[in-house]
C-alpha cells in the first residue's frame, strides 16, 4: 500500500531537501523527519522523507545483495 | 491581441494566401526541401520498384521538447521504426502539421529542423506535406502525422507467424529510457543529462540485422506499451510461449530509479528506438553481432526464447528463480502511491 | 549478474520453509496485509515457489480497495463542480463508485490532476486561487502524516482553499477485527513494512500478547518476504507467537514519532467503514475540530440530489478482502469484473487482490512451463 524508496539526502533548505536514488533526484519534505542531515539515507514516501535508514542495517542489506550478486556468504544460520 | 506573424503562428498561416506560402518558404523549405518536395505539386511523384510497405502514425507528446529530443524528431523516427519493423528500406515520407494558434515559430523551425536531421539519418525524404492552423485551445501545440513508404527486402518474411519454438528473443539495448526521460519532468523528478530519449532510427540497424539474420522471424519495436505489450502481441498472434529473464533485462539504473519511486514496471516503458528480434537459435549469434555493430545497438543482447508451451503467453523468470505471467499492460501510466 | 547467487539463497531460504512447515504438521495461512507486499510477491513469482500446504492469502491492505463507492461517490461529486480542482494519487483514478470513476468524470470536463506527493496540492491551491482544490486523502498510516503535514503546510500559508477529502485507515484495528472474524483462518502475518516504520513494531505487539499469532515486519525485495516466511514458519512449527523484525534498516520499535504526533494534531481516530468489511471501532481517520476548515465534507457538504444511489452487486470483494474467499471464486472475476472494465476495486488497484491475480496469471499459477 505504501512506496517508499530509500534515498540519499543531497542537500537542505529549510524543511525541503533534495534527495537522490540512483541519479535521479527530487525535492521532498523533511518536515516528518527534522533529523535528516545532509549524507544521511532516508526512506522517501509520497515526497517526504520518513525515516533515517539505518547504515548498519543497510550494509547487511548491501551484504545481501553482494552475496546475491557474488560475494562472500553473510547468512549462515537457515540450514535444517 | 494581435500576434507577431514572424514570431507566432496565426490563423493567417493556415488560411492558405500568401502568409501561409511565406511560412512554407521561409520555415519549411528551408528545412525539409528535396527535388520532389520542390515541386509542390499536389502529390509526390515517386520511383519504387518491388513489393512495398505503408505506414502512418499520428505523434503527439507532452512535453514537446525533452531530454534528447522533440516530437519532430519522434514523428520522423516512429515512421521509419514502423516499416523497418516490417522488413522494409524505408524510402519516402509524408508530414501532416496542426499547429495551435499562438504556436512559436522558433520551436516550429527547431521541430522541421530536427525533422530533416532524423531524415537524412534514416535516408528517407520527406515528400508531400501539409500545414494546418488550429485556433488557441485546439491542439496541444502542435500535432505531427507521418506517413511513410519503404521497399521490402527480398527474401525476408516478417511475421509473427513466422515464430516458432526454440527461437532467441534479441533486444537492441537499454530498456525504458524514452518513457523515463518524458515522465520523470511530468512528476518533479530530475534526471542526470546523459538520460535522454533513445529515439533513434533503426533501419539501418534492422538491414544489417536482416543481413545477418534472413531467416528472422519477426521486428518489432515496443514503443507503447513497452516490451510487455509487443511480446503479448506477437505472442497471441504466433500462438507459442516467450521466456524472458529478468537478470538479462538491460535496465539503466536511473530508469529503475524512476519506476520504483513512481511504482512503474519498467517492462511497460515506452521506447523509442528499440528493436525487438525473433530469431531462429543458430542466426542469433549473428544477429546480436549485427546490431551490437549498430550505434543504436551497443547494448542488444538475448533475453530470453520462445517455448511450445504456454502457448500465446508471456513469461519472466524472476531474479530469484520465480516465474510470472507479464500480462499486456492496461493503459496510461500513472504513478502509484499506495 | 550473479543469478545463481541469488537463487541458490532463495533456494536455501525455500528448503527451510518446506523442512520448517512439514515440521509444523498442518497446512498454513499466512496473511500479507500491505499491497505493496502483494504486487511483489505477484511480481517475484513467489507464490509457486512456495511448498503446498503453505498457502499466502491477501488481505485488506490497499486503500483503494478498502475505500467504500459512497466515498467515491463523493470525490466524483465535488469534482463535478465547476469550482473544484480535484488532486489524487494516480491509483484512485479508475476506482469506481456506484454509477461512475474519477476517470470518466474527468473525460467528462471535470479538473483532476495526478500527483505525487499531497504536498503537490498546494502548488496547485497557489495557482489556482479561484479554485477549490480537494485533495482525496486516502492511505494508511504510512501517508495519513504526509496529508497531515500538508494542512499544517497549508494552515500556515494560508491559502484559504486547500481541503481534503478523507479517508485515512488504520492497520491494526482491521487486523483485529479479522482476526476476531471466525471465518477468517490466518496462522500469522507478513506485516507492513512502511506502516511500521511509522507506527513501529509495537502496534503490533497485541499480536503476540492478544491473540498468540506470530508476526514479521517485512520489506519489498523477494529476499526480504522470503526471509518473512522463514521466520513465520519457523514460529508456527514450534508454537511461537512473536512480533520479529526483519526490516530493521528502516523500522524501529518506536516508529516515527514525529509523524505520529502530526497525525495526531490533525486526525482524531472514528469508527469508519471498510468495503466489504463494514464498521469497525476506531480503524479510521477525521479531522479535528481544530483543522475543520479543510475538511470539505464540513465546510462544503454535498446535497443528497449530487450523490447516486447505492448500487448492489455480486461483487465479492468483501470476502476477497478478508482472505475467506480467493478472487478466482467470485463469478465475476475474469467475466463481468476485468481490469479494463472493473466492477470491484480489487481489481481496480494495480496493487488489489483481483487485479494482481488477473495480471499475472488469472488466477492459475501454473503457466505450463517448467
Amino acid at each position: 500500500m505504501c512506496l517508499a524508496v530509500p534515498a540519499r539526502v543531497l542537500a537542505i533548505d529549510g524543511a525541503m531537501g533534495t534527495v537522490e536514488l540512483a541519479g535521479v533526484t527530487r525535492d521532498v519534505s523533511l518536515m516528518l523527519l527534522p533529523e535528516a542531515r545532509v549524507g544521511d539515507h532516508v526512506l522517501v514516501h509520497a515526497g517526504f522523507a520518513m525515516q533515517i535508514v539505518d547504515e548498519q542495517e543497510f550494509e547487511e542489506t548491501r551484504a545481501l545483495l553482494a552475496e546475491m550478486q557474488g560475494g562472500p556468504r553473510t547468512v549462515t544460520e537457515l540450514g535444517g | 491581441m494581435a500576434l507577431n506573424e514572424s514570431e507566432y503562428i496565426t490563423l493567417a498561416h493556415g488560411a492558405g494566401g500568401k502568409i501561409s506560402r511565406e511560412l512554407m518558404d521561409k520555415v519549411i523549405l528551408p528545412e525539409f526541401g528535396n527535388p520532389i518536395l520542390n515541386e509542390l505539386h499536389d502529390g509526390a511523384r515517386l520511383e519504387l520498384s518491388g513489393r512495398l510497405a505503408f505506414t502512418t502514425d499520428s505523434y503527439t507528446v507532452q512535453p514537446l521538447f525533452f531530454s534528447g529530443g522533440n516530437i519532430g524528431k519522434l514523428a520522423v523516427c516512429g515512421t521509419v521504426n514502423d516499416l523497418a519493423m516490417t522488413g522494409a528500406v524505408p524510402r519516402y515520407l509524408s508530414a501532416g502539421i496542426i499547429i495551435e494558434e499562438g504556436f512559436p515559430i522558433k520551436d516550429l523551425r527547431t521541430i522541421a529542423h530536427t525533422m530533416r536531421e532524423m531524415a537524412e539519418a534514416a535516408g528517407v525524404a520527406i515528400v508531400t506535406g501539409d500545414t494546418k492552423v488550429v485556433g488557441r485551445g485546439k491542439a496541444d501545440g502542435i500535432f505531427i502525422n507521418t506517413a511513410g513508404i519503404g521497399e521490402l527486402i527480398e527474401g525476408v518474411s516478417i511475421s509473427p507467424k513466422e515464430v516458432r519454438p526454440g527461437m532467441k528473443v534479441l533486444l537492441s539495448g537499454y530498456l525504458g529510457d524514452h518513457a523515463a526521460t518524458v515522465l520523470a519532468g511530468r512528476h518533479g523528478l530530475q534526471l542526470p543529462d546523459y538520460i535522454k530519449t533513445d529515439c533513434a532510427p533503426l533501419a539501418q540497424l534492422t538491414q544489417a540485422l536482416l543481413k545477418a539474420a534472413p531467416h528472422t522471424a519477426v521486428l518489432r519495436d515496443p514503443t507503447r506499451g513497452g516490451l510487455a505489450a509487443v511480446l503479448n502481441e506477437i505472442a497471441e498472434a504466433s500462438g507459442v510461449g516467450v521466456i524472458i529473464e529478468e537478470e538479462r533485462l538491460p535496465v539503466r539504473p536511473e530508469v529503475q530509479g524512476v519506476c520504483d519511486i513512481l511504482g512503474f514496471d519498467v517492462l511497460e516503458l515506452a521506447n523509442e528506438g528499440k528493436c525487438v528480434a525473433f530469431v531462429p537459435e543458430e542466426e542469433a549469434p549473428a544477429a546480436l553481432k549485427a546490431m551490437q555493430q549498430s550505434p543504436y545497438g551497443k547494448a542488444a543482447c538475448i533475453i530470453g526464447e520462445t517455448t511450445g508451451q504456454a502457448a500465446g503467453q508471456v513469461a519472466l523468470r524472476t531474479a530469484i528463480g520465480g516465474l510470472r505471467v507479464v500480462d499486456m499492460p492496461l493503459g496510461n501510466l500513472v504513478p502509484r502511491i499506495c | 549478474m550473479g543469478r545463481e547467487q541469488q537463487r541458490e539463497l532463495a533456494r536455501k531460504l525455500l528448503d527451510s520453509i518446506t523442512a520448517l512447515a512439514k515440521k509444523a504438521g498442518r497446512p498454513l495461512r499466512f496473511m500479507e496485509v500491505c499491497g505493496t507486499h502483494t504486487v511483489a510477491i505477484f511480481r517475484a513469482g513467489l507464490r509457486q515457489m512456495l511448498p503446498p500446504g503453505l498457502e499466502l492469502v491477501s488481505g485488506p491492505g490497499c486503500p483503494v480497495c478498502v475505500t467504500p463507492d459512497s466515498y467515491m461517490d463523493k470525490a466524483i461529486a465535488y469534482a463535478k463542480r465547476e469550482d473544484v480542482i480535484i488532486t489524487t494519487f494516480g491509483d484512485m483514478l479508475k476506482v469506481p463508485g456506484s454509477r461512475s470513476s474519477l476517470g470518466a468524470a474527468r473525460t467528462e470536463g471535470a479538473d483532476i490532476r495526478i500527483v505525487y506527493s499531497p504536498l503537490d496540492s498546494l502548488q496547485v491551491a497557489r495557482e489556482n486561487p479561484d479554485k477549490k482544490v480537494i485533495f482525496l486523502a486516502v492511505g494508511f498510516e504510512t501517508t495519513a502524516p504526509t496529508a497531515a503535514a500538508t494542512v499544517l503546510a497549508g494552515k500556515q500559508a494560508a491559502l484559504g482553499n486547500l481541503y481534503m477529502l478523507s479517508a485515512q485507515k488504520l492497520v491494526p484495528p482491521v487486523m483485529r477485527a479479522l482476526i476476531s472474524d471466525p471465518e477468517v483462518k490466518v496462522d500469522g502475518f507478513i506485516l507492513p513494512g512502511h506502516v511500521a516504520v511509522v507506527t513501529g513494531t509495537e502496534a503490533f505487539r497485541f499480536l503476540e500478547t492478544d491473540c498468540h499469532l506470530p508476526g514479521v515486519v517485512t520489506g519489498f525485495e523477494p529476499l526480504q518476504i522470503l526471509r518473512s516466511l522463514y521466520r513465520l514458519t519457523a514460529q508456527a512449527a514450534a508454537g511461537e507467537a512473536r512480533v520479529e523484525n526483519e526490516y530493521g534498516s528502516v523500522v524501529r520499535p518506536e516508529g516515527n514519532p514525529k509523524s505520529r504526533q502530526v497525525t495526531e494534531e490533525v486526525y482524531e481516530a472514528v469508527s469508519v467503514e471498510w468495503r466489504g468489511l463494514g464498521e469497525i471501532p476506531a480503524s479510521g481517520l477525521r479531522m479535528r475540530d481544530a483543522y475543520a476548515e479543510f475538511d470539505i465534507e464540513r465546510v462544503l457538504p454535498l446535497k443528497a440530489e449530487e450523490l447516486p444511489p447505492p448500487k448492489k452487486t455480486a461483487c465479492r470483494c468483501g470476502e476477497v478482502l478478508r482472505g475467506v474467499v480467493t478472487p478466482r471464486d467470485c463469478p465475476l472475476f475474469g467475466t463481468a469484473c476485468v481490469p479494463t472494465h472493473a466492477v470491484g476495486p480489487c481489481m481496480v488497484s494495480v496493487e488489489g487482490v483481483c487485479a494482481a491475480w488477473h495480471k499475472y496469471g488469472k488466477g492459475t499459477f501454473s503457466y505450463g512451463i517448467k
